[in-house]
């Protein structure tokens, strides 16, 4: 007996795969949404930047500055509907030298070329008013008024919850190690996964579950693994780009740094790119990153001693000030970089490859998501568009409101007194309830790890870093999962 | 009384918050404890080891003991403790009288009182605000957060730990590593030295067998899903160790939770970043008293406890005249001290002591002095960072109130 074919497998579920698997489950076609890692947008997507980018500054007239555009429209009006926290601070690119700041106004002509017209100068005096924490040197600044800052954890959960209740079926823990073409279908073959999965595909080791999936179109989504994915899939073109990570390390302020700064604080950029930035981000904290360096090892997200001190030194000549509060966190992230400066976004029959997003993923995933619909219909890989009835409506999604800027269940007294749960605080530097633990845990994509239930939650992403509750949580994810404490922590 | 009014709002059911409530009903007084977690007790709740009580209730105790001794006391004096009660605000009226806004299962309700007292106490400083370099595995850990997972979970946690810091509470860590069947591999401390008492240090080294690894630091730690190693660097040879384990114990370094007190505009010192206190607690916010390691981490419990009963005389004394004292002289750190608590001193100290954080690991005589006159001169002796000092409040009589500040320096 045959295994049923699906329409597309879509290979990858970071912030563009869940983009495109919940646009695609707006058709009839029968769409299964694949990942190495245990959760959704569980890699690249957890580590970015958290900002919504006009594409100010992107290329003219590439792929990606399209995209970007796009995508901001896209993305600003879905986190409105589904409640995903957004700020528009706008931001201000600051100039410290009188190259920096004769290069201003060719920044402001570049973003005009972009389709964005409201960037504007702003003088010394005004930039310091707006800004009175910055330090001193600075010269003026173009402010982008539209830059805005997100949630970046909610929105490839919500995608993909939206994918899930409308009929896309989600395996997560499945690595994809061998693609053939078999003429009318494809056939994927993947295996339970643990281990690295960004490395190059490895044979399953003896004994591993391993199944086959036939479909009739392929999505590479795979970002740290697009090439390879390229490659099982095109194994006979010459390969078109090869992944370099490119890592980014950022350092995360306390909340209590917030009344520091107001906007998105951008450097005027250079060939290696947007360079370093100080933002506030929609949890209250001040984030302050990244660098940019370029790897080897895809599943290496390490920092490092350079690093580290190096975002100390910038911050210091950008906002002094940050220095006399804690640090909460600090991590680092994986672009994926290619040799290209464009997206790899394109077709080759029913293979669509969505390669080297690099820096923007976030901003333009929906609008990806129509370029990719596009490109699979062209190919003749299309299904009728279903009736809204049918389909989750992004209101519905209960997606948490984890903005410091909203109405936090611990602040509010009607959900407390319909529910006490929402009324005990377990993490208390973030001030998230035992009921959003209890959501988070029996939600479509449930939290099953401490990664997952803080992106899902804030819970241990605050100061104490787990001195006051990583046990009580521990006992309540193991609970959930059915699990030991210890298994959770992996204690060998 | 309604439920939103009190002579005495506590932020924080550890012993100093309990102490100052007991002494406080006696006194005839209204409180109310806000407890945040499951149980009062604070840190003595999981501490599980001998070593609480001694100054304050003259027994020998075991940490949820005495945790549990506080708390019956405090019931019994008619204290209305409620836990899973978090403050998380101010709301203050229009003539300015101060209230807080706290969210419990109960509702969220705003509870007005005369007197404020926060004791809301310290936490280890973490991994990352150390910026310690590496991969994020599972199996970092800090002595509060390993010590909970440990006694009152029931988890193992670990197999082979390294331990960073050598304050008491480090040793703390090595029993608890201990006590979950684990192996205490490494402390490593920046300072040339222990920083707990040198019996203490040799008993556990010789009992848990472990390295003190002196003037020396963890640079990176490494592993995927969970610690395999970490680097150890030394800063006498500047040479790097690899250790093969699969826990890093983060311990000491203590940081006030000052959240509340920023927020309420509490002003706080420049270097231990706790609010400004003078000798009877008070902060420079009328009616709003501090106690505890929210100013000096990080103290002893039954310390702590004294240090409650303490405020709560004045708090009592606020409560039945409004008086509100001129600040006292400042006290003043000097050569080698990090911070000092309290930060005022009114001529007629009735502190029980000033606490004073060490910087480095200096050698020497502590003195404290007012103007040119040495008020006192401790013998020569070992200092070390990681070890608050006393100085006990006998040696504070007589100061005058037109010589000016405080000077405490180690020279």
């Amino acid at each position: 007996m045959m295994a049923p074919v699906f329409d597309v497998v879509v290979i990858g579920a970071g912030v563009v795969g869940a983009a495109i698997a919940r646009r695609l489950s707006h058709f009839e076609l029968s769409v299964v949404l694949l990942d190495a890692a245990d959760d959704v947008g569980a890699v690249t997507s957890k580590a970015n930047t958290a900002i919504l980018h006009t594409g100010f500054d992107a290329t003219p007239g590439s792929l990606e500055a399209r995209l970007v555009r796009d995508g901001y429209d896209l993305l600003r009006a879905y986190c409105q509907r589904a409640g995903i926290a957004l700020e528009i601070t706008g931001a201000l690119l600051t100039a410290w030298t009188d190259e920096q700041l004769q290069a201003l106004p060719g920044l402001r002509a570049k973003a005009e070329k972009n389709g964005y017209d409201r960037c504007r100068m702003v003088d010394d005096a005004a930039l310091r008013q707006r800004e009175p924490h910055l330090a001193a040197g600075s010269l003026g600044a173009l402010a982008v008024p539209d830059e805005a800052i997100v949630d970046p954890w909610t929105p490839p959960i919500a995608f993909a919850t939206e994918a899930v209740r409308n009929g896309v079926e989600l395996r997560l823990a499945t690595r994809v190690f061998g693609i053939e073409n078999a003429g009318d279908a494809w056939r994927v073959h993947v295996v339970l996964a643990g281990g690295t999965p960004n490395s190059p595909a490895n044979r399953p080791a003896n004994g591993a579950a391993t199944t086959s999936l036939r479909t009739r179109a392929i999505v590479n989504a795979a970002g740290l693994g697009a090439d390879h994915v390229d490659r099982m899939c095109r194994p006979d073109a010459d390969p078109s780009f090869t992944i370099t990570p490119r890592r980014g390390e950022l350092i995360v302020f306390d909340k209590l740094a917030r009344p520091l700064v107001r906007h998105i604080l951008l450097p005027v950029p250079t060939e290696m790119g947007k360079g370093v930035l100080v933002s506030p981000t929609v949890f209250g904290n001040v984030m302050l990153g990244p660098t940019a360096e370029d790897r080897l090892d895809r599943d290496d997200t390490s920092t490092s001693a350079e690093g580290l001190a190096f975002l100390e030194a910038k911050g210091r000549t950008i906002l002094p000030e940050l220095f006399t509060e804690e640090v909460t966190s600090t991590y680092s992230g994986l672009r994926s970089a290619t040799e290209h400066a464009d997206y790899q976004l394109f077709a080759d029959g029913t293979y669509v490859c969505v390669g080297g997003i690099r820096s923007t993923g976030l901003t333009a995933s929906m609008a990806i998501a129509e370029q990719v619909v596009a490109l699979l219909d062209a190919a003749g890989v299309a299904g009728p568009e279903r009736a809204p009835g049918e389909l989750v409506d992004p209101a519905d999604l209960g997606c948490p409101q984890l903005g410091d800027d909203s109405l936090r269940p611990f602040a509010d007294p009607a959900l407390i007194a319909r529910n006490p749960e929402f009324g005990e605080i377990v993490c208390h530097c973030e001030r998230v309830t035992l009921g959003e633990i209890r959501s988070a845990c029996a939600a479509v994509i449930p939290a099953t790890s401490f990664d997952g239930l803080r992106r899902r939650t804030r819970a241990m992403a605050g100061r104490c870093q787990g001195f006051h509750c990583m046990a009580p949580l521990a006992a309540l994810l193991a609970q959930s999962n059915g699990s030991s404490i210890d298994r959770l922590l992996r204690t060998p | 009384m309604s439920a939103n009014e009190v002579d005495s709002l506590i932020v924080g059911g550890g012993p100093t918050g309990l102490a100052a409530a007991v002494e406080l009903r006696r006194l005839g007084a209204s409180v109310i404890v806000l407890e945040r977690d499951a149980e009062p007790g604070g840190i003595a709740r999981h501490s599980n080891h001998p070593g609480y009580g001694l100054r304050d209730l003259r027994r020998v105790m075991r940490g949820p003991a005495y945790a549990r001794a506080w708390t019956a006391r405090a019931e019994r004096a008619g204290v209305d403790v409620r836990v899973h009660a978090t403050a998380t605000g101010w709301s203050d009226d229009e003539a300015g009288r101060a209230a807080l806004v706290v969210t419990a299962p109960t509702g969220r309700e705003v509870i007005r009182a005369r007197t404020i007292l926060l004791a809301t106490g310290c936490r280890e400083r973490p991994r990352s605000a150390r910026l310690v370099p590496g991969s994020r595995p599972s199996g970092v850990f800090t002595t509060g957060s390993l010590q909970q997972l440990v006694h009152l979970h029931g988890a193992l946690a670990l197999r082979h730990a390294v331990i960073v810091g050598a304050e008491h509470v480090s040793y703390s860590a090595a029993m608890t590593i201990a006590h979950a069947g684990a192996t205490t591999l490494a402390m490593v401390t920046e300072q040339p030295r222990s920083a707990t008492f040198a019996l203490v240090d040799r008993a556990a080294r010789l009992r848990y067998r472990f390295p003190l690894l002196t003037e020396s630091a963890v640079v990176a730690i490494h592993g995927r899903a969970r610690v395999e190693r970490v680097t150890v660097r030394s800063s006498r040879t500047g040479r790097d160790v690899e250790i093969a384990c699969d826990a890093v114990v983060f311990t000491g370094d203590w940081v006030p939770d000052h959240e509340l007190a920023r927020a309420g505009g509490v002003p706080i010192t420049d270097d231990y970043r706790g609010p400004l206190t003078d000798d009877a607690g008070r902060t420079e916010r009328m009616g709003v008293f501090a106690a505890g390691n929210l100013l000096h981490g990080a103290s002893p419990a039954d310390v702590c406890a004294l240090e409650g009963r303490h405020v709560a005389v004045a708090m009592a004394g606020h409560l039945a005249d409004g008086v509100w004292p001129a600040r006292g002289l400042p006290v003043v750190a000097g050569a080698s001290v990090a911070w000092v608590s309290p930060n005022r001193i009114t001529p007629s100290a009735t502190a029980p002591h000033i606490v004073l954080g060490i910087r480095g690991a200096p050698t020497g005589s502590l003195v404290v002095r007012q103007g040119t006159r040495e008020l006192w001169v401790s013998r020569r002796q070992h200092w070390i960072e990681g070890r608050p000092a006393h100085v006990a409040s006998r040696y504070l009589r007589g100061l005058d109130p037109m010589s000016g500040p405080l000077h405490v320096a180690i020279s």
